[in-house]
């Protein structure tokens, strides 16, 4: 058995949610906040989600960085999923090691020198910057989070089941989709949400790959918080944070209930 | 275990399976029945195996191999683990391609045929059930894969069910079944396809004790029903020699011996499939003469001499090993009569009871220890062997098998 | 021994990756021999496509390391760099020394619990990081939140917002999860009768501490640092929005030669000495995350 936590645990714990999760906490109070000022509390309010409403910028922004999100981590899904499946299944290929290498780089490069790398690809191939060279960019570097999603779920997926499929007349394709990827599934729909989180998130590569008409939200929110604390901003932050929370929420309960109705079908003992 | 009468094999013609003998398995030990199709040099074996080599990184895991199995057969492959016998069969399912070799099955070469067009179908060892599907969707997996009408599917998985007996779980999915449960699942769904032959991949690791021996015998009523050719890979010997027709005994990626069960434990080939299946008692001796039909050995240590049979025993001066099972050894508190031979002075070193066995390791001069099985057949005896015993050990020259390798 | 793919799966994120990962790579280093120019794209020389191969010969002629001297003779980038190192150092250290306790503290609590907990940590990385770093705004300016409660204690208030201390909290903030996933996934799995063993045989509590948890979590410790450590040192979030002018890091040099001075060659000779700067700490976490898988199998 396990001991319990001591009290020192239990501190350290506390103090440290407290650090991870105070700012948040206060951003959406403030959200709330009738007065403008974040120390002075003027009544409980909905009165900035109403500005929000008014700003077509903001909501212009929104609008192009949702449809970026969708289109890259869509993209990325596919590819990042064909990454890993190349990894895990592929043998040792020759570049291997070149390809891992491309795969999982981007995980630890700093956003800076992707967004700047990204700019003079498209410089240079004469692209008008904008929409698409946004959407290329999230779903460069959005496929990585996914074949490392994948592929975790991949390298404990019994190999038995993919032959047993071929064993039983399918084809390698066919064992694929009708074995493998059901049973991926929940890693590629959260290598899915990752993508589009991290997508709707950036602001860094963003704007190095941005051009007129394509302001996505977060260089929206940049360039208002760079002017201080408005309350506007933390309206548009809540939203974002409850839309995420939302998604992950759905999300941990449809896992919950598939694998709680699997565990409380009828069980009957044998010997 | 109850064998429904089944009419009795005639001759040696392999024919349709279903003709197998049914008592053939009841006296184990003794002549069983005819089947016998591998003596037959005009029965045509079902799969052939001819100079297969599978290596892995330059270590040969599977060594020209050459092996036939007939139509009908329950033949295990029986080894340690690492011995290759995985290997061979997954080449035979198509999972590895032989670097060297061939392999036909029912005369076609299988060279370049993938595994999902191959007419064998195989039991994996991790049971390999499609979690997200129920009991009667994994079954008729591969009865859509093959495009047979709805009707026809159903009807099978019925069938198969109902072979299986689990059709009050049809609905289920494999992680609310027990273990006995997936393995018949996993059963069910490699023989829905009426298979040419099925491969078992360690069919009983996976159960405990009790249930493995029950196991066994409903593979075997269950081989007889359906009359398909099965070819199971095991290391555990027990299980060969319970279910097999024919055991290959092999070892480092190469068939080390090829015969029945009875055959491989009363005349093993080496000291190596000695070792491998059950007990036995080696002693390093040299052919000292040979007065047919018995033939004098002497001990390396020269603190013993035997008196085997002579049957392939090599020219005097020849090194050997003389190979006794425990439980063809005697042991007795007194020396045997006088003229008994292969008599061996020694003093009880451990005792080991087990119920119906009592095992008793006992040592001879030169500190070599051997081990002498007896059973229990009386509840009490009048002067049980305690530690420490002089007790003199004894076996009949026919209770020897000489081995040159 | 190595052979074509058994996986045609590779083709398209290969092609896909190569085109939009690893050739710009090429450019910026290209970029970074060019020289700078009033001109757009504003650098020189550029390939003139119809020139033919003397044409090339003059564009590669024209390739020198102007940029790399300029970076070493100018204090402010030197500055930059060290800035960068430091805060990354510490902004680690900080990290490991808060999140360490917390994930023992998580290990050690009901599996139910833990696996909150987890969730817990893991919530704020989906959370945008853009606004958790601009709440801090709200926290740490003068007439900010943090000032009133100093206030309430009687304590002088201080003024945190664009010092280096603030851009250290955000650094931490920002990345304890980073930190506290990989401790947790060591401490966790390490099994807990071991301890057992240890008290068993005389060891008082600190003792099997620092001989038994500490060693086999370092695994972890490592993973953890580095994934921390990486990441900090191009950061350009947090230095922008909470750092002054004392805490001027690498990412937003990078990025202020960019968008405000338009010297691209120059921005891009910055970014390839990031990128060799982090070549060692990146092949190490690579190297450890390898081993790792190996021995997870």
């Amino acid at each position: 058995m396990r001991r319990g936590p001591s009290w020192f645990n239990l501190v350290s714990i506390t103090l440290g949610f407290a650090f991870l999760y105070l700012p948040i906490v206060l951003l959406v109070a403030w959200s709330f906040n009738a007065s403008k000022l974040v120390t002075v509390w003027g009544g409980f309010s909905t009165r900035w989600y109403a500005a929000l409403l008014q700003d077509e910028q903001l909501l212009a922004a929104a609008w192009v960085t949702v449809r970026v999100g969708l289109l890259s981590a869509t993209i990325a899904t596919v590819l990042g999923t064909l990454a890993a499946i190349a990894l895990v299944r592929g043998g040792r290929f020759r570049g291997r090691t070149m390809f891992s290498g491309m795969v999982y780089a981007p995980l630890v490069m700093p956003e800076v020198i992707m967004g700047l790398a990204l700019l003079l690809l498209f410089v240079a191939m004469g692209f008008d910057r904008g929409f698409w060279t946004v959407m290329l960019a999230h779903t460069t570097f959005t496929l990585s989070y996914v074949a490392v999603v994948v592929h975790s779920r991949l390298v404990t997926f019994d190999r038995a089941l993919e032959e047993a499929a071929q064993d039983l007349g399918c084809t390698p394709a066919q064992s694929f989709l009708k074995v493998t990827l059901p049973n991926i599934f929940p890693a590629v729909l959260a290598g899915w949400m990752l993508a589009f989180t991290l997508s709707l998130d950036d602001l860094v590569i963003a704007s190095f790959t941005s051009g007129p008409g394509a302001t996505t939200l977060p260089m929206r929110i940049y360039s208002q918080v760079r002017l201080g604390v408005t309350p506007e901003i933390n309206a548009v932050c809540t939203l974002l944070i409850a839309v995420v929370a939302t998604g992950i929420i759905i999300f941990s309960l449809t896992q919950k209930w598939r694998t709680g109705a699997a565990a409380r079908g009828p069980r009957q003992e044998v010997s | 275990m109850s064998r429904p009468p089944a009419p009795g094999r005639a001759g040696k013609t392999a024919k349709p399976p279903e003709a197998k003998g049914g008592g053939r398995r009841l006296n184990i030990g003794a002549v069983r029945s005819t089947f016998a199709p591998w003596n037959d040099p005009d029965a045509v074996p079902l799969v052939r195996f001819e100079g297969v080599t599978k290596r892995f990184g330059g270590q040969a895991a599977v060594d020209n191999v050459s092996l036939d199995i007939y139509p009908g057969e329950f033949f295990a492959l029986l080894g340690p683990s690492g011995c290759g016998k995985t290997t061979l069969m997954r080449m035979l399912a198509g999972f590895e391609t032989p670097d060297a070799g061939r392999i036909t099955l029912a005369g076609q070469d299988l060279a370049g045929v993938p595994p999902h067009q191959r007419p064998v179908n195989m039991m994996f060892q991790s049971y390999a059930l499609f979690p997200h599907l129920t009991v009667e969707q994994n079954i008729a997996f591969g009865l859509k894969q093959e495009g047979l009408p709805r009707g026809e599917i159903a009807a099978r998985v019925l069938e198969m069910l109902d072979l299986v007996k689990l059709t009050p779980f049809a609905r289920r999915r494999p992680d609310q079944l027990s273990g006995g449960q997936k393995q018949r699942v996993a059963l069910a769904r490699a023989v829905a396809r009426k298979p040419k032959m099925l491969l078992l991949d360690e069919p009983l690791g996976a159960l405990d004790k009790k249930l493995r021996e029950e196991t066994q015998f409903e593979l075997m009523d269950l081989q007889v029903e359906l009359g398909v050719t099965f070819l199971i890979v095991t290391h555990d010997q027990e299980e060969a020699m319970v279910m097999a027709d024919r055991i290959a005994v092999m070892g480092e990626g190469r068939t080390v011996q090829v015969g029945r069960p009875e055959e491989i434990y009363e005349t093993p080939s080496s000291r190596y499939v000695a070792e491998f299946l059950g007990d036995v008692n080696l002693f390093e001796t040299r052919v000292e003469t040979i007065e047919h039909p018995m033939a004098h050995l002497q001990a390396k240590d020269a603190t013993a001499g035997f008196y085997v049979l002579d049957d392939d025993c090599p020219d005097p001066g020849s090194t050997v090993w003389l190979a006794v099972r425990p439980e063809k050894m005697r042991i007795s508190l007194d020396p045997p009569a006088d003229g008994a031979r292969n008599v061996l002075a020694g003093e009880i070193w451990d005792i080991g009871y087990t119920g119906d066995w009592t095992n008793y390791i006992v040592e001879l001069p030169g500190e070599k220890l051997v081990r002498v099985a007896r059973a229990n057949s009386q509840r009490f005896v009048e002067r049980p062997i305690g530690w420490d015993d002089k007790v003199w050990v004894s076996f009949d020259p026919d209770a020897g098998v000489v081995l040159t390798s | 021994m190595t052979s074509r793919p058994r996986s045609r799966a590779v083709i398209l994120p290969a092609i896909w990756l190569g085109v939009l990962f690893a050739f710009p790579f090429l450019l910026v280093f290209k970029l970074s021999l060019s020289d700078s120019a009033l001109a757009m794209p504003p650098y020189a020389p550029q390939i003139d496509w119809g020139g033919g191969l003397a044409a090339i010969k003059t564009f590669f002629a024209a390739l020198d390391f102007e940029m790399y001297a300029r970076l070493t003779s100018d204090r402010l980038y030197l500055d930059a760099y060290l800035t960068s190192l430091k805060f990354a150092a510490g902004g680690t250290l900080i990290a490991l020394l808060v999140g360490y306790p917390m994930a023992y503290g998580m290990a050690r609590c009901k599996p139910a619990t833990r696996n909150i907990l987890l969730m817990l940590v893991i919530l704020p990385f989906w959370t945008s990081f853009l606004i958790r770093v601009y709440a801090w705004v709200g926290i740490l300016k003068p007439e900010g939140l943090l000032n009133v409660f100093l206030g309430l204690l009687g304590l002088d208030p201080v003024s945190l917002l664009y010092t280096p201390t603030a851009v250290q909290i955000g650094l931490v903030y920002s990345y304890l999860p980073f930190m506290v996933l990989p401790l947790y996934a060591a401490l966790e799995r390490m099994d807990h009768t071991l301890l057992e063993a240890a008290a068993d045989l005389g060891s008082p509590p600190w003792r099997s501490f620092w001989q038994i948890t500490w060693p086999l979590s370092l695994p972890g410790v490592v993973a953890g640092c580095l994934l921390c450590f990486i990441p900090m040192v191009g950061e350009f979030v947090i230095p922008d929005l909470l750092g002054g002018p004392g805490s001027l890091m690498i990412g937003r040099s990078i990025w202020m030669e960019f968008f405000a001075n338009r010297d691209w060659p120059f921005a891009s000779a910055v970014a390839i000495i990031l990128l060799f700067t982090l070549v060692l700490p990146i092949v190490l976490y690579q190297r450890q995350q390898a081993r790792a898988l190996e021995a997870g199998r």
